[in-house]
Formats: structure tokens, C-alpha cells, sequence
């Protein structure tokens, strides 16, 4: 049997009413990636990461689970996990098992990203556990009035904490806060802008020129949604770094088959399949941009490609600068 | 037989979002779909406009598998909202079907 969709929506629905978050964190997950970067506490503009690079590694755990629970049985249980995820959070444990390296890799990425934005003289501060998910699997879910209430209590945290411009780094959280919020929020009038928007605008001077190249993974809501395609190739170039296309790019990117991950495993892997093989024909080093992207990716890729994320591939030039390498 | 029913367009209407009356058939969305042949949006809209409600529900499982990525929206010649129409139908269905907000 299929995994049946109410339950698992309901789940969804559930956490965010009670818990903030579909898949809450522990203040640890996310928060810990900033340890000892010094960030300020708040101020006018925030970095805000939306919880989704430090949830990614619990999302891609309770995947595999989800994927080994499809056709079997089981789906017919999902209904009583509901009834028990009202008491105890199913989720959070499930998350649990979630891959210590991908939350090394996720927590490194953040890092990585608030170099970038120091480097290119960006003022910001962090909200640390003052911040909250943005809730686009409700949106996307089609789960309107719970992510109306929920973006409604985001909003007036974000207003009543002073917070008056988001630095956001993922293209979910951005789509969230720049499109839906504004149409679900009344009077929302906090300026969202994109970390790769803010470096691409400033311009900043590689620390260091790399002589590679990369096979660039767009992300769908960066290409389709946002209009950023041009600017995460801006600075890949101005890092030295030879941009190369895959077959389907910019505009016309292909998915990574992220979105079907929490409903339909099966055909999530058949599509990131299908897109790794697309990249594979243009090289084996690749960059995506989006923390699902990267996931779904390197999964179907396993040692064929290497997969890292632009924020790390722009960063290593002022790691080796910073090392002397 | 086929039953039509008078509400589903007008349900639909009550979901903000839903437009597909523009639609000339012409394909372009199903065959850029990277879910292949399996979703065909032209299809789905005219069953909704045409009040097809047991069509409609026989393919919820395929419009909650729309990965919202919009291939087919940008390369819409007519410049229907195709996701955003999917979406809307998941907020019909989360709550008539679903009982879900």
C-alpha cells in the first residue's frame, strides 16, 4: 500500500500547532551550528536559516524510514501514529537516528555562509532559539489555515523582537517569507533578501581564486520562484571556479525529487536517479543550493558524484587562503 | 455513467488560486513533467471545470504528487498557474477528504 496522505499531513499539522516545527529540534540541533562564531544576539537584520539546513539530516533519517514502511503493511498504523504524535513527539525520535556526518555537513554549510557574509563586510545578527521554521511543507501540503496561524505567530515574534530585514539561506524559507508570508500575514513588511542575492550584489573579492570547475544543480523555487539564477554563477566564477550546465539548468533546472521524500519515497528516488544521471554527463563535482537538493542528490549518487553545497564550494578558497594552502 | 457535480466548481472557487480557464489543451505540461506522463494537468483541470468530481478524486494521490517545481508553469504558452492550481486542489482535499486545515 501506499503511505496514506492524511495521516501523515495530519502528523505535519500536528507538530507545527504544538511543537513550532513539522520535525521539532532540539535547541542543540538548532542552534549549535553558531557556537562560538560570536553572532550577535538579534538587531534590525537577522540571518535567518529557517531551521531547514539543521533539519535536513532528521528529514532524510525519517525518509529512509518512510521509504522502507511504503507497500508494507504497516501503512495501515499510520492513522494510530497520529493519535500517539499528539502525546509523544514520534517525529523528534524518529529524527533521532538522523546521520551525525549530514549534520556536520549542514552545520558546516551555516558556517560557512556567515564567513561569506563577513568577508563581504555584511552586518547581521542571529535570532539563535528566537528563531522558528517558516512552514513550507504546510504550504506546499496545501495545509492553508495551519500555515496561515502558524506564519502569523513567525511574524509578530519577528516584529516584537524588532527585526526589520531577514538574510535568509535556503530557497523554501525565502519563498515562504517572500511570497506566501505577505499574502497570509497582514502588514508584513520585512525586507527578505537572499544571502546569494547580498554577495552577488557586493561583489566581494575572492580570498583566494580556485581553479576548478562544478556542474551547477539549480534549485526549482530558486530558478522558478525567485528569479536566482544568474547570481550563484556570478560568484562561482568570480571565485575562479568553472561553471558547467547540465543538461536541464537556470530556468529550466530539473527537480531533485525532494518534495516527494514524506509521501512517495519510491518515486522521489526514481527522479533524483534520473537527475544525477544528467549531471554525471557534465562532471563529477557539483554544487547545489538548497539543503533538500543536497540530500536527495547525494543519496542517488552515492560515490559517483561529489555533491557539496555552494556556500562550502565558495568557502574553500578563504579556507586555503586562511591555512596557506 | 458519469455524475457531475454542480459544487466541485464552485468549491474550487472558494479555494483562492484555482484558474485554469485559459487552458487550450496543447499538452506542453505533461510533457515536461520529470514525473513523466503520470500527472497530466490539462486533463485534471477540465475535470474539475467540468464539475467531474469522482475523476477528480480517483487522482489524489497524483495531485499530491506534483512536485510544485513549475517546468510546466514557465513553459505554459497560456500562462496558467499550474502549480498553484495544484495546490489549491490539496486545500480542497485536505479539507473536504481529509478533514484537515
Amino acid at each position: 500500500m501506499p503511505l496514506p496522505i492524511a495521516p501523515i499531513l495530519g502528523i505535519f499539522a500536528d507538530n507545527v500547532k504544538k511543537r513550532g516545527s513539522v520535525l521539532p529540534l532540539s535547541k542543540r540541533t538548532a542552534t549549535g551550528w553558531a557556537k562560538g562564531l560570536n553572532l550577535p544576539r538579534g538587531g534590525e537584520t537577522v540571518l535567518y536559516t529557517g531551521h531547514m539546513y539543521q533539519m535536513i539530516p532528521a528529514i532524510d533519517a525519517m525518509a529512509s524510514q518512510m521509504a522502507l514502511l511504503e507497500n508494507s503493511f504497516l501503512t495501515k498504523f499510520f492513522g494510530i501514529g497520529r493519535v500517539m504524535n499528539k502525546f509523544v513527539s514520534l517525529s523528534f525520535f524518529m529524527g533521532l537516528t538522523a546521520s551525525s556526518k549530514k549534520m556536520a555537513h549542514s552545520n558546516q554549510v551555516l558556517r560557512d555562509i556567515v564567513g561569506l557574509l563577513r568577508d563581504a563586510d555584511v552586518e547581521f545578527g542571529y535570532l539563535y532559539e528566537d528563531e522558528f521554521y517558516a512552514g513550507a511543507l504546510l504550504y506546499d501540503d496545501g495545509l492553508d489555515e495551519t500555515f496561515g496561524a502558524h506564519a502569523r505567530r513567525v511574524a509578530a515574534h519577528l516584529k516584537k523582537l524588532g527585526v526589520k530585514r531577514l538574510i535568509t539561506v535556503d530557497p523554501h524559507t525565502t519563498k515562504m517569507l517572500r511570497q506566501a508570508y505577505p499574502h497570509f500575514v497582514k502588514d508584513f513588511d520585512i525586507e527578505v533578501v537572499n544571502y546569494l542575492e547580498v554577495l552577488a550584489e557586493k561583489h566581494p573579492q575572492a580570498a583566494k581564486q580556485m581553479n576548478g570547475e562544478v556542474v551547477v544543480h539549480d534549485s526549482c523555487v530558486y530558478a522558478r520562484y525567485e528569479d536566482i539564477c544568474d547570481q550563484p554563477r556570478e560568484l562561482l566564477r568570480a571565485a575562479g571556479i568553472t561553471v558547467r550546465e547540465p543538461e536541464l539548468s537556470g530556468k529550466a533546472t530539473h527537480c531533485c525529487g525532494g518534495p516527494l521524500e514524506s509521501l512517495f519515497p519510491a518515486e522521489a528516488h526514481r527522479i533524483s536517479g534520473n537527475r544525477v544521471e544528467q549531471l554525471e554527463a557534465q562532471g563529477k563535482n557539483v554544487v547545489t543550493m538548497c539543503p533538500f537538493c543536497w540530500v536527495n542528490l547525494s543519496k542517488a549518487a552515492g560515490d559517483r558524484l561529489v555533491i557539496n553545497d555552494i556556500a562550502s564550494a565558495l568557502a574553500d578558497g578563504r579556507r586555503q587562503a586562511a591555512s596557506g594552502s | 455513467m458519469i455524475k457531475v457535480s454542480s459544487q466541485l466548481a464552485a468549491r474550487m472557487k472558494q479555494v483562492e488560486g484555482f484558474n485554469a480557464g485559459s487552458c487550450f489543451h496543447c499538452g506542453t505540461c505533461a510533457a515536461l513533467c520529470p514525473l513523466g506522463y503520470k500527472i497530466v494537468p490539462r486533463k485534471l483541470f477540465r475535470e474539475v471545470m467540468l464539475g467531474l468530481e469522482d475523476e477528480v478524486r480517483a487522482s489524489i494521490p497524483l495531485i499530491f504528487s506534483c512536485l510544485l517545481c513549475r517546468m510546466c508553469e514557465v513553459n505554459c504558452p497560456q500562462g496558467v498557474h499550474i502549480a498553484d492550481n495544484m495546490r489549491s486542489l490539496r486545500v480542497l482535499f485536505n479539507r473536504q477528504e481529509f478533514g484537515l486545515e
